[in-house]
């Protein structure tokens, strides 16, 4: 197991490598530089911004430096807040991603895997048709839109939960629910998928067969099964969670590292561009290596192949 | 005697799955649904009430009424309109993106699937990989560095999506090369162009079809987050994206240019939504549920 | 005083495609420490007679439409849910055809072994795996303490059958019902398993109601045979008296399909025709199409199951009349 585990951990680190090098040249390459927008400034106050920043070194120059910065983990100053470090700025935003990615997945875990095992217990009746519609609803309907949406119901017209900032708890509810609600959706529907096929399972009857409750068959055997398309998604899940993140920081206006990011990318910030995407890529494929080893761990038959 | 039994069962097998589609009633309004978005798409420039860029200063932003059925935005442009001439935009980058997708995730997966062995097992790793990462972020980067050129837009969204459709593709040709009956039609020496069209594409557009009807509504979800984000489909166009932005900033005072964008993006991938999960029952060949 | 007795028992499958009556009026006893086999085709209803006894029937398209099933005090088709699971896995347990299948794996053999025990007697832990580990020994698994920890899948196929039956046996239930119990096994392995049932059930002193499609496993196992076509039994007689003077044609003609029954380079016999379909109504025998003996008044009414010898009971016309 150690051994899996190190192997996959080792191979992230070309991917990042490989990932570095083409954000690197793709934002360089790019028309127009960072500083562009500041037409009020002499030549030779630009020239002096230009070395600060090490932009008038030719470019495999800059690749290099920037390669060698990397391996002490310094990712560099942002180019549009003088006096912070991306690393900072990165520390400051991603705790509050961090805080409002896990509510939304609680949010997800909690309804979806509710929804989906209630739904898979009485198959194509309303308990089953119910739920999985509006989980449908849940799948169709933008982050982007439902946001809004719920601004206008519970922020404006209602008035009962704050509408912008993450100063308290409750200005994280709506914001979480809306990043969440998408992938409740899904889980709905993978948990429903998964528990009707282990249901089917000759060893279910089994289990009832021996005189257990429903309650037991169901979550003590049937659940370790059934939850496992839920387990496998929680790679892409995170993935999405993140770009989710961009949009709901935004409309919702949480100082979180996805709004940092947008901005950064307007803003032409290489470095902070850069040292982000770095990070969020870093963090994925950490994450996808701990959901693969959950997995493997969750199934005793894959646990025994790989040893 | 053999080629009237062949033709038999491949008839019977879409037959089938025709059959059962048509007994989804959920895909059947997706596919009605679908059929009206992309008529009404089609004939707007002949149909649109008012003229796409017409304003109203005097007027500006109204109410719903007979005039406009669906108000008119802070310049006086009627909502209807801009809603239809943006679902243009929205679908025509949706399937152009889908497109692209299927191109590159069809070739890369027949690829890697015909070729096997350590070719595949190489270009497979890396589509592991790929999986793994949040492509939304590079597409933001590509935007942003390189114009907001809508060709850009389509290449840039259906790269996100040819993973899944290669893994698929590639999963199906592999499957299928060992089949005996690709065997026996090398055996007999039909050629290699008669055994792919003949043989391999029928039994690969199943799962392909389902994943492009699927891909449409997910690739139309990038495109209006991207606008939303002032990334995407930029004025004079128009997108459902957008428009849905235009109507998020004015909100409280102007609900119905939120509401309406919103509705008809939402009821556009709940069609697709519903049509893909009713191929896709349809196509399965376990028939789930009966 | 029969351990079990069951009184016409009808189970229906309300399907799309009409009703399908798996069983349809199936009435037999089984008496306590005696070996009662149900034999018949697959599609004959036997299975399904057994999962309808504890309940086991999905009942969205399944219901029990009629019947008594007398166990003790206890009509199980009639009691209530909590009844009817005191009484699965604690007095009557049931085995299954496929180990590979029929076990989770999920959980360790040892957690599923000790299930019944901690659910119907309260046992703790310690002194439940300490049972289980002395019932794995004594279905014939070496190191039982170590196999208690391990997973499903690392066991043969004889052995999680052996596993099943440890499982199905810890509580000392007072019927076994084995449901092909050796069909999914090897030869070899299924000669151990059935001699395994049945020292294990003189050991416990307990009834079992066997379940085959397999003439050669009831002879050797059970004291009486039930022989079930289309949802019904149509001959019922203790093992010997059935295989020395079958008294149906219908198992006259399985009898005589046996490889064993033929001389050696004679073409098999089969017997023509096909099992009904058990969604249309069946007038008369259901045997009829099918039966060498068929006279018109086969086709009519309803041939009830009648004793025609001691013991020993038919329910074809022509031999309740003598004709045969």
């Amino acid at each position: 197991m150690t051994r899996f585990v190190a192997r996959r951990i080792l191979e992230v680190i070309p991917v990042l490598f490989v990932i570095v090098t083409l954000v690197f040249f793709m934002i360089r390459l790019a028309p127009g530089g960072p500083f562009d927008a500041e037409r009020n400034v002499s030549d030779e106050i630009l020239r002096n911004l230009e070395a600060y920043y090490n932009l008038d070194a030719p470019l495999h120059r800059q690749y290099l430096d920037y390669l060698g910065q990397l391996l002490w983990g310094d990712l560099g100053p942002s180019f549009k807040y003088p006096g912070w470090s991306v690393n900072e700025l990165i520390l400051t935003g991603f705790p509050v991603s961090l805080e409002l990615g896990l509510y939304a997945l609680l949010v997800a875990l909690g309804i979806g895997l509710t929804a989906g095992v209630v739904a898979s217990l009485k198959p194509n009746t309303l308990r089953d048709y119910v739920p999985m519609s509006l989980a449908m609803v849940g799948i169709c309907i933008p982050n982007f839109v439902l946001g809004p949406l719920l601004v206008l119901a519970f922020g404006l017209w209602l008035g009962w939960l704050p509408v912008a900032g993450w100063e308290g708890p409750s200005y994280k509810i709506l914001p979480a629910i809306t990043l969440g609600a998408g992938y409740a959706a899904y889980i709905a529907r993978l948990s429903r998928g998964g528990m009707l096929e282990v249901l089917a399972q000759d060893f279910i009857r089994t289990a009832r067969a021996k005189g257990l409750t429903e309650a037991r068959v169901v979550l003590r055997h049937g659940l370790r099964g059934g939850l496992q398309p839920v387990v496998s998604f929680l790679g892409p899940a995170a993935a999405g969670l993140l770009s989710g993140s961009f949009v709901v920081e935004t409309i919702f206006q949480v100082p979180g590292l996805g709004r940092f990011f947008i901005q950064a990318a307007f803003n032409r910030d290489y470095t902070m561009i850069l040292g982000t995407v770095l990070f969020y890529a870093a963090l994925i494929l950490m994450f996808n290596v701990i959901v693969d080893v959950a997995q493997a761990w969750l199934d005793p038959r894959l646990r025994d192949e790989i040893g | 005697m053999d080629r009237v039994v062949q033709v038999e069962k491949g008839a019977s097998l879409w037959q089938d799955a025709l059959h059962r589609l048509r007994q989804n009633k959920l895909a059947v309004a997706g596919l009605a649904i679908l059929a009206v978005m992309v008529a009404a798409a089609l004939v707007t420039p002949w149909v649109a009430p008012y003229a796409y860029d017409a304003q109203d200063l005097d007027l500006g932003a109204a109410r719903p009424s007979a005039r406009h059925w669906l108000g008119t935005d802070q310049l006086g442009r009627d909502v209807l309109t801009r809603v239809l001439y943006g679902g243009r935009i929205s679908l025509m980058v949706g399937f152009a993106a889908t497109a692209v997708s299927l191109l590159v995730g069809v070739l890369y997966g027949a690829t890697a699937g015909f070729l096997g062995g350590r070719t595949d097992s190489l270009m497979m790793r890396i589509v592991d990989i790929l999986y793994a990462l949040p492509f939304t972020i590079f597409v933001i980067i590509l935007m942003v560095f390189f114009g907001r050129n809508i060709i850009l837009l389509f290449l840039a969204i259906g790269a996100v999506q040819w993973l899944t459709m290669a893994r698929i593709v590639r999963g199906q040709v592999m499957s299928l090369r060992n089949t005996e009956f690709v065997e026996a039609a090398v055996l007999m020496g039909f050629s290699h162009r008669r055994i792919i069209l003949r043989h391999l594409i029928p039994n690969v557009l199943g799962p392909v079809i389902v994943y492009v009807t699927l891909t449409i509504p997910n690739v139309m979800l990038i495109e209006a987050f991207l606008s939303f984000l002032g990334l995407g489909v930029q004025a004079p166009m128009s997108s459902w994206g957008l428009l849905i932005k235009e109507g998020a900033d004015c909100m409280e005072e102007y609900p119905w240019l939120l509401l309406f964008p919103s509705i008809a993006l939402s009821i556009t991938l709940f069609a697709l939504n519903f049509l893909g999960d009713g191929l896709r029952d349809a196509l399965d060949p376990r028939g789930a549920g009966e | 005083m029969a351990l079990l007795e069951v009184d016409d028992l009808r189970t229906h499958f309300h399907t799309r495609n009409g009703v399908v009556r798996a069983v349809d009026g199936v009435s037999f006893a089984v008496e306590p420490r005696e070996t009662l086999g149900i034999v018949g085709e697959s599609g004959s209803g036997k299975s399904v007679t057994a999962y309808s006894l504890l309940g086991l029937i999905p009942t969205p398209p399944g219901r029990i439409e009629s019947g008594r099933a007398q166990f003790g005090g206890l009509d199980l088709l009639r009691c209530s849910e909590a009844e009817r699971r005191a009484v699965r896995g604690k007095r009557i347990s049931m085995i299954f055809q496929d180990p590979m299948t029929a076990l989770n794996p999920y959980m360790t053999v040892g957690a599923q072994i000790t299930e019944p025990l901690r659910l119907h007697e309260g046992r703790s832990r310690r002194e439940a795996q300490t049972r289980a580990a002395d019932m794995l020994e004594s279905v014939g698994i070496q190191d039982a303490v170590m196999r208690l920890r391990e997973y499903p899948h690392r066991f043969s196929g004889g052995m999680r059958q052996r596993a099943m039956i440890a499982m199905a046996l810890i509580t000392s239930p007072e019927l076994l019902i084995a449901d092909e119990p050796t069909t999914a096994l090897d030869v070899t392995v299924q000669a151990q398993i059935l001699a395994l049932i049945k020292r294990m059930q003189a050991a416990l002193g307990m009834a079992v109601i066997l379940i085959t499609h397999d003439l050669g496993v009831i002879a050797g196992t059970c004291d009486r045979v039930v022989v079930m076509y289309a949802g019904r039994i149509l001959e019922s007689a203790a093992t010997r008296d059935c295989f020395k003077q079958p008294r149906h044609p219908y198992t006259q003609a399985l009898l005589a399909s046996l490889p064993a029954a033929h001389v050696k380079g004679e073409d098999l016999y089969t017997i023509p025709g096909m099992p009904p379909d058990l969604s249309i109504e069946i007038e008369g025998c259901p045997f009829a199409p099918r039966c060498g003996h068929v006279v018109e008044a086969c086709r009519r009414g309803r041939p009830a199951l009648e004793e025609v010898a001691r013991g020993h009971a038919s329910a074809c016309l022509r031999v309740q009349a003598g004709e045969l």
